[in-house]
């Protein structure tokens, strides 16, 4: 690498149009990474479960209820090991800017099914021994600044009414795809309130077997079929996918969008870049005469280009994974997890290898075919 | 004096590859910024379509969505008594006690994980004639009392077994599909619509969830308002319908604002940066051509003007190519879930005049923008260094 310096000299020589360069190809693979964590989140969320994991939600849809009776009968199902039941709550907190979910749980069961779910034993305790308490995901102590032992009051929009709970935990999730900002409180609390007891939104079991899932799903089903509520048991993950699949074309049209984005960008740059080598063109063959290789001065022009896609490409990218990481961003909590992920990082360095590519080639074979006397001619 | 436009045309001409280049790359952030926003628009457009300022919409208080809301018998028959709501032609209140229910429904083609919430609707019978713009465009009303729904017309396109005389199974019975309608690319057209006293047992529903009617006065909406929340008896709020299908549309009509701006704006400055580049590298390649032409005595002023013109007329190739690319996505239909209703709604990208001119001038502004700075330093070079 003896021809560092003259690389470098090269990059210098016009160090505005340099630097434009650098900063495009950096934003362009800081929106590409954006864009496509965009999708491998939801993608991730979308996988998100485990295997031996099932929910039952009423068989007429997602908002109708179940009985709690159902409790007892799943719990006696053969090859499920515990049950546990949720409902959403749905509750506006102040005037509504932030978004965050709510649900009423049975504490002890649904702790013990969610170990993702991790708080200090003595909060749990807590937790589960008091009717009018909740616990809260990290992220909404940085976000309203609230502490255990306060009071937080929601208003109820499908349960009507002021509703106060004291915060007696606060959770951290083990898993990035499960949100870190929500609110869990007690079922038998609202049950209590609204005088409308034995409805569980849907229920979460655990099985001995996740193999046996189908069957026992199958099995489940068939015992509430012809019941007042029939139910639709699956996988945890198809649960979660269900929600995914609910985004549509979101993704399609993220990856789309992409897509774009990079080409246009790419496109750009490329040209500016063989333009900038085109005029260069008098040099090239100076170096010729003083000795230089066809091969070296192939070699000299892919670097320099290599250098400025590949510096482009550890800003932009980079850029992209630490300003997530470190503002811990999750889109309002839409996109939990949301974190840049190796593969994203590995594409956007072969698009870098493309832009390489596509940028140096044309002038690194010019300036290496280049006819001395017909190059230095053309110049006065 | 002013340097000629042809000269431009010709030294544009002179580089084919690169101004091609950079149109179509100026031509690319044109597209995703107007389909960006024709997005956005489309999404608005179907939500603030829904309903009418002449209608009114009684939800139980504090509920902020139909899906949350809830209304008694009693409650609905004192509202449909009250002077506020206007009567039809044949004498009786032009008010529809609406039951809103979601179910699952699997997409057309899609594999059966892939579900979406769809709105199925119980209305009254007058609820034809109170929500506005309502037009059946194939089959007849369902009959009240029997097993028969009308569905919308985007609802129809993505989902199966949608067509009239077809039955559609959902809530553990099959129902017939008796006509389609549409509501001028509003979110009913998202909906299954029946009768909402037959949904009501098979849901296992008692009462209803929301109610709208015709104001008997449109201009006294604050009175009904007034009266209505007042009446202890009822616990409701009152919403201008319209206003009330707009704030539905709040937070995902402005994510998907944000996002079009972060994206194009992040996009148009990466553009700039090449359209700068490109500038500045034909600037440096025709150094002595500037100098010759401050020679001939063309005013500094003249050199600037004619290379921001240079520029921005390849932004605005750039800008006509974008329109072109982009053309072709109106109309299409896209749907994702309304998270604040929770349900499916289906929507079109809307390419207005307005856009498209919005994304002519966003390209003319980058491609100006670009040429600026190399056009001030062709303009401001020394004669004699450049001839050198």
């Amino acid at each position: 690498m003896k021809y560092l310096h003259l690389v470098l000299a090269n990059l210098g020589r016009h160090k505005r149009r340099t630097l434009l360069t650098i900063a495009s190809v950096a934003l362009a693979l800081f929106l590409f990474a954006s864009l496509r964590t965009v999708v491998t989140t939801l993608a991730a969320a979308a996988q998100f479960g485990s295997a031996r994991r099932l929910v039952s939600t009423n068989a007429t849809g997602i908002v109708f209820p179940l009985p709690l009776s159902y409790a007892n009968k799943l719990q006696a199902t053969p090859g499920v090991e515990a049950v546990s039941w949720a409902n959403w709550f749905g509750g506006r907190y102040g005037d509504n800017k932030r978004f965050f979910a709510q649900f009423a749980v049975d504490p002890a069961s649904y702790l013990e099914m969610y170990p993702e779910i991790s708080l200090p034993e003595d909060q749990k305790q807590a937790f589960i021994r008091e009717r009018s308490s909740a616990i809260i995901g990290r992220r909404l102590v940085d976000i309203f600044g609230w502490k255990l032992g306060q009071d937080v009051t929601i208003q109820g929009t499908i349960y009507p009414g002021d509703w106060t709970f004291t915060i007696r935990g606060i959770y951290t999730p083990t898993d990035a795809v499960i949100n870190d900002d929500m609110m869990l409180f007690q079922h038998e609390y609202l049950e209590e309130r609204t005088g409308r007891p034995g409805q569980a939104g849907w229920y979460v079991l655990r099985i001995d077997d996740g193999d046996q899932s189908a069957s026992i799903a199958k099995g489940i089903d068939d015992q509430f079929r012809n019941s007042n509520a029939a139910t639709k048991t699956g996988t945890e993950q198809a649960f979660n996918a269900s929600f995914a699949t609910m985004w549509g074309n979101v993704s399609l049209l993220m990856g789309t969008i992409g897509m774009a984005v990079v080409f246009a960008i790419l496109l750009v740059t490329a040209n500016a870049m063989m333009m900038s080598a085109r005029e260069r063109t008098r040099e090239v063959a100076v170096l010729k005469t003083i000795g230089f290789t066809d091969r070296t001065l192939f070699g000299l022009v892919m670097v320099e280009a290599g250098l400025i896609a590949g510096i482009g490409a550890v800003l932009g990218l980079g850029g992209a994974k630490l300003l997530y990481k470190s503002t811990n961003f999750n889109a309002g909590g839409f996109l939990p997890g949301f974190d840049v992920t190796t593969s994203t990082l590995l594409i956007g360095a072969g698009v870098t290898l493309l832009l390489m590519l596509a940028s140096g080639l044309v002038p690194a074979v010019r300036a290496a075919r280049l006819p001395v006397v017909q190059a230095l001619r053309r110049v006065e | 004096m002013k340097i000629p436009l042809i000269y431009n045309l010709r030294s544009v001409m002179q580089r084919p590859t690169s101004t091609a280049f950079t149109a179509i790359g100026i031509g690319l952030v044109v597209a995703v910024f107007i389909g960006m926003l024709a997005l956005a628009n489309g999404f608005r457009a179907a939500l603030t379509r829904t309903g009418s300022d002449r209608n009114a919409l009684v939800l139980r208080r504090g509920a902020d969505s139909e899906l949350s809301s809830g209304l008694d018998r009693e409650a609905v028959s004192i509202l449909a008594a009250s002077p506020h709501v206007a009567p039809g032609p044949d004498g009786r209140p032009l008010f529809s006690a609406e039951s809103y229910l979601l179910i699952p429904l699997s997409r057309r083609g899609a594999d059966t994980n892939a579900v979406a919430n769809v709105v199925v609707r119980g209305v009254a019978a007058a609820a034809w004639q109170v929500r506005q713009n309502l037009v059946i465009t194939e089959g007849q009303a369902p009959v009240p009392g029997r097993n028969e729904v009308c569905v919308g017309r985007t609802m129809a396109l993505k989902f199966p077994n949608t067509d009239v005389g077809q039955a559609l199974r959902f809530g553990g019975r099959d129902w017939a599909v008796v006509c389609h309608f549409t509501a001028d690319g509003s979110s009913f057209e998202s909906e299954v619509w029946g009768d909402a006293e037959q949904f009501q047992p098979v849901f296992r529903r008692e009462g209803f969830s929301s109610a709208s009617f015709r104001l008997a006065d449109p201009a006294a909406f604050e009175e009904a308002k007034r009266v209505l929340e007042a009446d202890q008896r009822l616990q409701v709020d009152v919403y201008r319908e319209a206003a009330f299908y707009a704030e539905q549309s709040e937070v995902l009509g402005r994510i998907l604002e944000i996002l079009a701006f972060l994206i194009t704006s992040i996009m148009a400055v990466g553009a700039i940066f090449g359209a700068v580049n490109t500038m500045y590298a034909a600037v440096a390649a025709r150094a002595p051509e500037i100098a010759v032409l401050l020679t001939l005595g063309f005013h500094p002023r003249s050199v600037l003007l004619s290379f921001l013109v240079e520029s921005a007329l390849i932004a605005l190739v750039g800008g006509v190519l974008g329109i072109l690319l982009v053309l072709p996505v109106n109309g299409v239909v896209t749907s994702t879930t309304n998270w604040a209703s929770f349900s499916e709604i289906a929507f079109s990208f809307r390419i207005t005049p307005a856009l498209l001119l919005s994304g002519v001038v966003f390209a003319a502004v980058m491609g100006t923008l670009g040429g600026f700075f190399p056009a001030w330093r062709a303009a401001r070079r020394p004669v004699v260094q450049a001839l050198r």
